[in-house]
């Protein structure tokens, strides 16, 4: 996993909430055996319609984003299947932040060990990113060691358990880290045995 | 005698490898299970890492989500072909037990896992794929995990995992005739709404759970990851231990017995606390119907979809109802369908397609309709035989099919055309799930069966003298 300090970007808005990730990537797309290639696929539906033309108003398709690389949307974002294509096909598309008011469980996790900062904040706060990301140009900078999102006129904290921030500031192998308690674990077994 | 726990405090306690202040807990996993599409990428991983499988001992794969339930010989999507031959190579180099698609215990995960006795109360069990919180109807705790986390089980055996809130769903009262443990727990979601479970375990308690066959308890555990919750759970009493006498991997004679009295004391005791708990009664549910695109988005049969102005999110109404071709304030029973599928780990049961063949004998599946059955296993499609069953499905004009997931995600060649309406027993009806422009129905076999007979969705009730119970 990339380490990733702090990410300056242009913010997408996306004003959905439940995006699920059978819209993230849908399922014909997850017959790959590797972990990159996804990003052409991410949102595929939504970026093109049943004859494979693109679909002009999906944000994603209006050039004013197309650098765009932290993602602003609604609650429950990830909720459904486990599939860890979905953040990699955000992760490969160029995303690098998701901001939203809230995730779904194995999402936030999944998103974690691949690099990508899931944010949380409140409501009333992503909407107003949403609404001026849809008018304009907006610029955000997430510093995860500080834990701060900043906009051109202010800050706003955030929390990610101190465990996962650690292992995102340094781009640490989780199961390196494991393999340090390897005691433990056959202690475990052979109690259990 | 110490303070009272519930089912998740006990086996949180007896899986800790390690705690540390400020980290999650190092959890001991049991069971993990696998399928083709999750597990590449951590295969590969563990390659490139030059690591092995601590237990392939407790690691079992099955083919699955991308097996073709029609004519197994040929496989026509050449990428599916190497993602299941890939899983092939991966389980003989890392000495894996794979029941392969020819293989007698091959089915979905979900499915064969408790038919082979593998999950057991108070076990730890993961899979890469959220459906795994079905295994939970015995009293493990089980939830879907990420390829990352696939591959740190496989190196290493164990999760780091933030312990979990609890949440008590009490359910009070008994289900009706024809109403079913699917119709329960879409009423449950349609309650309580889709995000309701996040950060927490649910146990589902009551009077109805008590009275649900172990297939009824799978049923509304598995879809405990569409109210948000990774698990759900149901403490293990008689029905539990009856079940799983006798099958495979579990102890027999009297080791059965001992190992039978471990798991009941697994239960959770009188008095211990829930960090949360709702409420809902069984007699108030009736027949359910999602309109929608999410599983919380369903109606009782009898009614119609919402009014768009009096919603509480009408921007979300208006898009769901678009998608699904639907008015607003349209009468349920007044839409037609022309696709029905009897499948997925939610509803593909032995006596999930028993009751869907009472209400189907003697009838004809109704014109312009096509009706699938997909047995959840190859077990279930053998036993289904034995029955008879497949004769009543085919004589009304059903599709009888080798076991796999198939329509209820619609990565093989089962797939609904776009604008086509399917009467689901799946789990999810999200937007193109079972295929591009597709819309799903989510509703019990036996609703399901009564509308392929209908051609559009009726009250199951109707049919009253063929409710099996
Ligand atoms: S049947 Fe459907 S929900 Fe269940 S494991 Fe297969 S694809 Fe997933």
């Amino acid at each position: 996993m990339e380490a990733i300090q702090k990410h300056q970007g242009t913010a997408v808005p996306l004003n959905r909430s439940n995006v699920d990730t059978d819209q993230i990537i849908p399922k014909q797309f997850l017959k790959r055996i590797e972990r990159t290639g996804f990003g052409q696929f991410l949102f595929y539906n939504w970026r093109f319609d049943e004859d494979g033309n693109v679909r002009e108003d999906f944000v994603l398709n209006n050039s004013a984003y197309h650098d765009g690389t932290i993602l602003l949307a609604g609650e429950n974002f990830g909720c459904g299947s486990s599939r860890e294509h979905a953040p990699w096909a955000l992760l490969d598309y160029g995303f690098r932040v998701i901001i939203a008011p809230s995730f779904a469980d194995i999402f936030y996790n999944n998103a974690l060990k691949n690099g990508i900062i899931p944010v949380q904040m409140d409501e009333e706060q992503v909407q107003q990113w949403i609404k001026r990301a849809e008018k304009s140009e907006l610029e955000l900078t997430v510093d995860l060691q500080e834990q701060i999102v900043r906009d051109d006129e202010r800050e706003v904290p955030f929390d990610i358990p101190a465990y996962h921030r650690e292992n995102l500031l340094n781009g640490l192998d989780e199961i390196a880290l494991t393999l340090k308690h390897e005691a433990a674990i056959t202690a475990f077994e052979q109690a259990a045995e | 005698m110490g303070k009272p726990e519930t089912i998740v405090d006990k086996i949180w306690r007896n899986h800790m490898v390690h705690q540390e202040e400020g980290k999650p807990d190092l959890m001991y996993i049991d069971l993990h299970l696998i399928h083709e599409v999750t597990s590449p990428q951590a295969f590969e991983g563990l390659r490139l890492n030059n690591r092995s499988v601590r237990r392939p001992d407790l690691t079992y794969a099955t083919m699955d989500h991308n097996v073709p339930t029609k004519n197994r010989d040929v496989i026509e999507d050449e990428i599916s072909k190497k993602q299941m031959e890939t899983l092939r190579k991966n389980c003989k180099d890392f000495g894996i037990t794979l029941a392969d698609m020819f293989h007698p215990d091959q089915g979905i995960v979900h499915v064969i896992g408790p038919q082979l006795g593998l999950t057991q109360p108070g076990k730890t069990i993961v899979c890469g794929d959220s459906h795994t919180s079905t295994h939970g109807a015995f009293g493990a705790l089980a939830f879907g995990i990420g390829t990352s986390e696939v591959e740190h089980v496989l190196a290493t055996q164990t999760l780091w995992q933030k312990r979990p809130k609890t949440l008590n769903v009490h359910v009070e009262g008994d289900l009706g005739t024809g109403v079913t443990a699917k119709d329960l727990i879409l009423a449950i979601i349609s309650k309580f709404g889709v995000r309701f479970g996040t950060g927490y375990v649910i146990e589902y308690t009551g009077e109805a759970i008590r009275n649900l066959s172990m297939e009824g308890r799978m049923t509304v555990c598995n879809m405990s990851i569409e109210a948000g919750a990774r698990a759900g759970l149901i403490s293990p009493d008689k029905t539990t231990v009856e079940f799983l006498r006798d099958k495979p991997n579990v102890p027999q004679g009297e080791a059965f017995e001992a190992k039978a009295a471990e798991w009941l004391a697994l239960a959770t005791d009188e008095g211990a606390e829930y960090d949360e708990t709702v409420t809902i009664n069984a007699e108030d549910i009736e027949p359910q119907v999602s309109w929608g695109t999410n599983p919380g988005m369903c109606v009782p049969v009898n009614s119609e979809t919402p009014d768009i102005s009096e919603s509480e999110n009408p921007d979300e109404v208006a898009r769901a109802l678009e998608y699904m071709g639907l008015e607003e304030k349209q009468p349920i029973q007044s839409i037609d369908i022309d696709h029905v599928f009897i499948g997925s780990c939610t509803n593909s049961r032995i006596t999930d397609l028993r009751k869907a063949a009472s209400i189907v004998e003697g009838h004809q599946v109704s014109d312009g309709v096509r009706a699938i059955v997909v047995p959840g296993s190859f077990g279930t499609k053998l036993q289904a035989e034995k029955e008879g069953l497949d004769t009543i499905f085919k004589e009304a004009g059903f599709e009888w099919r080798e076991s796999g997931c198939s329509m209820c995600l619609a990565m093989n060649d089962d797939i609904v055309p776009p604008g086509g309406r399917c009467a689901s027993t799946s789990n999810r009806n999200f937007e193109g799930r079972q295929g591009n422009g597709a819309r799903t129905h989510l509703v019990s076999p036996e609703m399901a069966a009564a509308a392929a007979i209908e051609g559009h969705f009726v009250d199951v009730r109707k049919f009253a003298a063929n409710i099996y119970s």
